[in-house]
């Protein structure tokens, strides 16, 4: 393989990050949590996705949209009926996201059994394209427009939107923003909601690249956590940073090392933890 | 206090005289897995409960140590030396880990945990020269201390209950000592011990060696109870477990880490005996554990019966008896 299509999977599995990342940032700049579940909602969008497109031969994108609908609700409703039972005590939150994402998984292979589902291309998406006489697969460069496309409309949300104002209210300054009138606890709801969807998405998105497995949850949140680490908590911008780096490191990491790709991996976050333990684009706690 | 003693009197002579009346092969080999395990709970219980500091990566460390034990006896290196290598190499990987781990204290430190944890179990399943990923790495034999061979599943639960006695001892005296009550004010007052000249990171840090020390002694015993580990025993389900052991049990006691461990472990295996879903079990557990029962169980039962008893001692007094602290959860 050579150096430019290495680059193409980094950036492509790069944009896949982000779409996970970003809202697990957002979820854990909000709320203070890191969000456990994470990789199991990827995971649980991959699964519903491939039912829809493997079993019922519904329209890839649309599937895509689906399953991200459906993971929110699932998300909406881990954070009204069990998060919001333990408000202000954010270890009890973490263990119990932890104690769903195992039931999550089991579930998972009751239902979908051990056996990986691949998930074919969306029609049209097929092949490689010739970008300056490299060829390069089209699905990826697809995956690469949808995170650019996201990161925009997410920046906008953040940005330009009375919503994105409360919810920066809420990340820089939990008390005061309640003080001020901004229902905070509305607004755990909707971002865990939103990130939960924009894994789920990234899980259908991300089917034909990786393919649908149980195991994806553990390989998936780990990945997100460095790219958080990396690129600071609540930083839409550090974790789009973040993922690329990570994106590169894994898949060179593989390509090169493969014996040792998951230390490549988490060496630039030990490098980071060392000398900027907010992380690069985060700002220093308290 | 002379009627916990009497309860620890009892206990000594059950457990040491268990192999005698509880008949049977499974019954013996899950105690020993009982008390071997209890041993890396109170080494997770040093951080958790002492120190507030909730480790996500502990089962990296229990296995790193039974890695390096068996990787060495695979090297046809002696018993003995086998055994200090691996707890060698365990407190180096300690120092690492804790090192940058304690960069952060509360969801920080949970955070960089699990990452590190991720990255020994990503070792131990892609390190194929060294490790035989997912194949595991398998022990020739188990050592004869003094002579006396541990084949038999008797001894072995004789060996491991000594091991365990020395691990209660060691943590019941770090808990009185100066050492234990400074680490558990970094836990509460960070600020005030920095102020009183106390250097908190140093003595995170010793917490963490002592911590990690003890889950590589249970990562010994373990790999010489299965002849055998392989890159599951380094999951995040692995080190999910025993944050249940010492949760479930209740944090910062003694006694807690070693019910919950038996707790866990009585419940895998009767649960996987008759369904093949024990991490949906375990993860029901662990969110009603948290929910409903925060303390865990040995606080929950301590706090019950101290108010039973100065309901009781109030009747009696007429309100005249003390107030009995609550313990800190």
């Amino acid at each position: 393989m050579n150096f430019w299509l290495l680059m193409a999977y980094s950036v492509s599995l790069g944009g896949l990050l982000f779409l996970l990342s970003s809202g697990f940032s957002l979820i854990f700049g909000l709320m203070r949590i890191p969000n456990l579940t994470h990789g199991s909602l990827f995971m649980l969008g991959a699964y519903i996705g491939a039912t829809f497109i493997v079993w019922n031969r519904t329209n890839f994108w649309f599937a895509a949209i689906l399953s991200a609908i459906i993971v929110a609700g699932i998300g909406a409703v881990i954070e009204r009926f069990l998060l919001r039972f333990l408000a202000g005590k954010e270890l009890a939150q973490v263990l119990v996201t932890l104690g769903i994402s195992f039931m999550v998984s089991d579930l998972c292979l009751m239902i979908w059994t051990g056996d990986p589902i691949s998930v074919n291309n969306p029609p049209g998406l097929d092949g490689a394209t010739q970008i300056l006489g490299f060829p390069f697969p089209t699905y990826r460069m697809a995956v690469i427009l949808i995170a650019v496309v996201i990161a925009a409309g997410l920046w906008l949300l953040l940005d330009r939107t009375r919503l994105g104002a409360m919810i920066r209210a809420g990340v820089d300054d939990p008390q005061m923003a309640r003080v001020v009138g901004i229902p905070v606890p509305w607004l755990f709801t909707i971002v865990f909601a939103l990130g939960a969807g924009l894994a789920g998405f990234a899980g259908t998105v991300g089917s034909p690249i990786l393919s649908v497995y149980n195991g994806l949850d553990q390989e998936m949140l780990p990945l997100a956590l460095v790219v958080v680490i990396l690129g600071g908590t609540g930083s839409l911008l550090g974790s789009l940073v973040g993922s690329f780096v990570v994106g590169v490191l894994y898949i060179f990491g593989q390509a090169k090392l493969p014996e040792l790709a998951y230390f490549v991996l988490f060496l630039p976050m030990v490098l980071i933890l060392a000398l900027r333990p907010q992380g690069l684009f985060g700002r220093p706690t308290q | 206090m002379s009627a916990s003693r009497i309860a620890a009197g009892i206990a000594l002579i059950v457990l040491a005289t268990l192999p005698l009346w509880l008949t049977g092969v499974y019954y013996i080999n899950v105690a020993s897995q009982i008390l071997f395990y209890a041993v890396f709970a109170l080494g997770l219980n040093v951080l958790v409960g002492h120190a507030g500091l909730v480790s996500l990566g502990h089962a990296g460390l229990f296995g790193l140590a039974s890695y390096a034990c068996a990787i060495a006896l695979q090297g046809h290196w002696d018993h003995s030396a086998a055994i200090v290598f691996a707890l060698a190499v365990t407190l180096v990987g300690t120092a690492v880990f804790a090192f940058l781990s304690l960069r952060a204290t509360g969801i920080g430190f949970i955070m960089i945990t699990l990452a590190i944890g991720q990255i020994l179990w990503g070792l131990a399943y892609r390190w194929i020269g060294l490790t035989n990923g997912d194949n595991g790495v398998s022990v020739p034999s188990r050592p004869s201390p003094f002579g006396i061979s541990l084949v038999s599943p008797t001894n072995f639960y004789y060996a491991t209950l000594v091991v365990f006695l020395l691990s209660v001892a060691a943590a019941a005296i770090f808990a009185q000592s100066p050492f234990g009550a400074s680490l558990r004010g970094t836990r509460d007052q960070p600020r005030r011990m920095t102020a009183l000249g106390y250097h908190v990171w140093m003595v995170r840090f010793y917490a963490c060696l002592f911590s990690g020390l003890m889950s590589g002694v249970a990562g010994i015993l373990f790999v010489y109870y299965n002849l055998f580990i392989s890159p599951q025993t380094l999951a995040l389900a692995a080190s999910a477990e025993v944050i249940l052991m010492v949760i479930s049990g209740g944090s910062g006691t003694l006694l807690g880490p070693i019910v919950g461990a038996a707790l866990v472990v009585i419940m895998k295996n009767v649960v996987s005996a008759y369904i093949v879903r024990w991490n949906l079990v375990l993860g029901a557990i662990f969110v009603a554990i948290v929910i409903l029962m925060p303390e865990g169980l040995v606080p929950g039962t301590v706090r019950l019966w101290r108010k039973y008893r100065t309901a009781t001692a109030v009747r009696d007094d007429a309100g005249l008896a003390p107030k009995v602290a609550e313990p800190k959860t």
